[in-house]
């Protein structure tokens, strides 16, 4: 990876995250290496939340005093500003619940097409139509794909996994075939970090009129995206993995899909015309908004996309990079610890994976948080993944722009440390 | 330390010399189950006799925790009426779900007090419980089918 720009000046960063100051377990220093499961919030998405519920708090879209304005345009500011930031256009920009939420807004939206108008004919799904996902997949976006395939009678079928963890393209004209309707995968693997050649599954797609889907929960977060240049037709992704609240997530989808697409969620908000007899429904994005919605979360998703802007996606990516490489060198060397996932730094994110002969993940995350080292441990709703794989969970460290390779060392001590406390060393 | 508040010597004993481990006939009934957090399981038999647990045998992929938990709960019910049995499962659901508040009653649970340290620590409450829930759920299926 090569990049021209400055490093990151990673002691002032931390500075902005009150959180990575604490002690944890009797007062030891906190090592936080779980980002890939959720972010820390630096000090100014906290202050855009606060700013916004203690000055300009109203429900948006309705109402015509001044703070009902001020309130929708906070809202519908932090979607342009988004927008700008995964190269995507105002209305191609979704808000959800979160990242699970905008696999299923599509996959419920395409098993309501058989009941809606023409334009939604090209979403509809039905026996002897596939679907398309991979083994790597989050539950996320996955599972909305095995019971959209249930209700109406589809074939699911999946790319498997090299023994490296990397998707296995040897034969992709058998799996993407004029039968497929939709495709959905990760952009960045949440266990391994792999990264997926977007271009070659989307060119497959495309050569046979297949909807795309991609997972960017770990994508965006981390290095520059650009959807319209990926050529992709829906994207999802979460506030709370990039420095933005929980309770927010983003779905984006080219215009002329969503202009097509039928509703998923229906209610207030997302209609033009309600009669007793029936209702017609609100151009996208507001189609697919139904209810209030989140609205402090909404402007701290755009401060936390100001604040990486400002830090640049390049520096981020080329940080966690380092931290990658630190990390794969430090664990290697440790015996009796087996990495999962490729063991180079090509194509892949910040997220490391690995067993411990002798010490079953549960027990090694347990050391490592009494050392103050949070990781994750389990399956990280990757299931099939670790299955094919051959392991049964794994203790994963992820990182982001705010890790120093001090705690790198810290990991691979910690690592150690559980070896001994085990007596496998 | 924290560390060996949680991981007494007892259950590091227990992890690595597993009482009672392996699948065995004669059987009544089976029961598999699974810790969706972290992929953990475990299938367990139980064999009941005249309204004793004559057996419990067991097989499982898990941390220390679930599989030494599940050791010590061959050890305290097997040979034990079944009433006697459910008594101990009980205080032993108490002890974890305690939040650490709970004083086990060394008479009742034997090794199973170790487990105290454990209840502490949320989110390995269902480590601990994994195989006692199998226990419950295959002496259920036991007496479903009689």
């Amino acid at each position: 990876m090569t990049t021209t720009a400055a490093p990151l000046d990673v002691a002032a960063l931390r500075a902005d995250f009150p959180i990575l100051s604490r002690t944890v377990r009797d007062g030891k220093r906190l090592v936080y290496l779980d980002s890939g499961a959720t972010s820390q919030r630096p000090t100014q998405v906290l202050d855009a939340e606060k700013a916004f519920l203690q000055q300009h708090n109203a429900a948006v879209h309705r109402g015509a005093h001044q703070l009902a304005e001020e309130a929708t345009d906070a809202y519908e500011g932090a979607r342009q500003r988004i927008a700008d930031f995964v190269g995507a256009d105002f209305g191609e920009l979704v808000f959800t619940k979160n990242a699970t939420e905008g696999f299923n807004l599509v996959a419920y939206a395409m098993g309501n097409a058989a009941t809606s108008g023409p334009e939604a004919a090209r979403f509809v799904v039905g026996p002897g139509d596939e679907i398309v996902v991979t083994e790597m997949e989050h539950h996320a976006n996955l599972v909305p794909w095995q019971q959209l395939a249930s209700r109406t009678g589809a074939t699911l079928k999946w790319f498997t996994l090299t023994q490296d963890g990397r998707l296995d393209l040897s034969d992709v004209d058998s799996v993407i075939t004029p039968r497929t309707k939709v495709v959905a995968f990760t952009h960045q693997s949440n266990v391994t970090g792999v990264i997926n050649p977007v271009d070659v599954l989307v060119a497959a797609s495309r050569k046979v009129g297949a909807l795309t889907v991609l997972d960017a929960c770990q994508s965006v977060p981390h290095s520059p995206v650009d959807f319209r240049a990926l050529g992709v037709d829906f994207a999802s992704f979460s506030g709370h993995k990039m420095l933005g609240p929980s309770g927010i997530g983003v779905l984006y989808g080219r215009r002329e899909l969503l202009e097509a697409l039928p509703p998923f969620i229906t209610g207030g908000s997302m209609i033009e015309l309600v009669k007793m007899e029936g209702s017609s429904f609100a151009p996208p994005p507001q189609r697919f908004e139904a209810g209030s919605p989140m609205t402090s979360q909404a402007v701290g998703l755009g401060a936390a996309v100001d604040y990486l802007s400002v830090v640049g996606m390049e520096r981020v990516n080329a940080h966690e990079h380092a931290l990658t490489v630190a990390a794969l060198e430090g664990l290697s060397a440790v015996k009796g610890v087996r990495l999962i996932g490729p063991q180079d730094t090509v194509a892949r994110g910040g997220a490391v994976p690995f067993e411990i002969e002798g010490v079953h993940p549960h027990d090694a995350g347990q050391v490592l948080d009494s050392l103050g080292i949070a990781v994750r441990v389990g399956h990280h709703c990757a299931w099939p993944l670790h299955r094919c794989l051959n392991a049964q969970s794994s203790v994963r460290a992820s990182f982001y722009l705010y890790n120093t390779l001090d705690e790198v060392d810290a990991l691979v001590d910690g690592v150690r440390e559980a070896q001994k406390f085990f007596g496998v060393a | 330390m924290q560390l060996q508040q949680m991981y007494q010597e007892i259950i590091l004993d227990h992890y690595k010399n597993p009482h009672g481990r392996g699948l065995r006939d004669p059987f009544d009934a089976e029961s598999f189950q699974v810790n969706p957090t972290c992929g953990d399981e475990v299938t367990l038999r139980v064999h009941l006799v005249d309204d004793v647990v004559k057996d419990v045998s067991y097989d499982g992929q898990g941390c220390s925790i679930s599989q030494a938990s599940t050791s010590v709960l061959t050890d305290l019910v097997v040979g034990k009426p079944v009433g006697e049995a459910f008594e101990k499962l009980d205080a032993f659901v108490e002890l974890m779900q305690g939040r650490g508040k709970v004083e086990p009653d060394e008479d009742v649970l034997e090794d199973g007090i170790a487990f105290a340290g454990v209840a502490k620590y949320p989110a390995r409450v269902k480590c601990a419980l994994l195989g006692w829930m199998a226990f419950k759920d295959a002496v259920a299926r036991s007496q479903g089918a009689a």
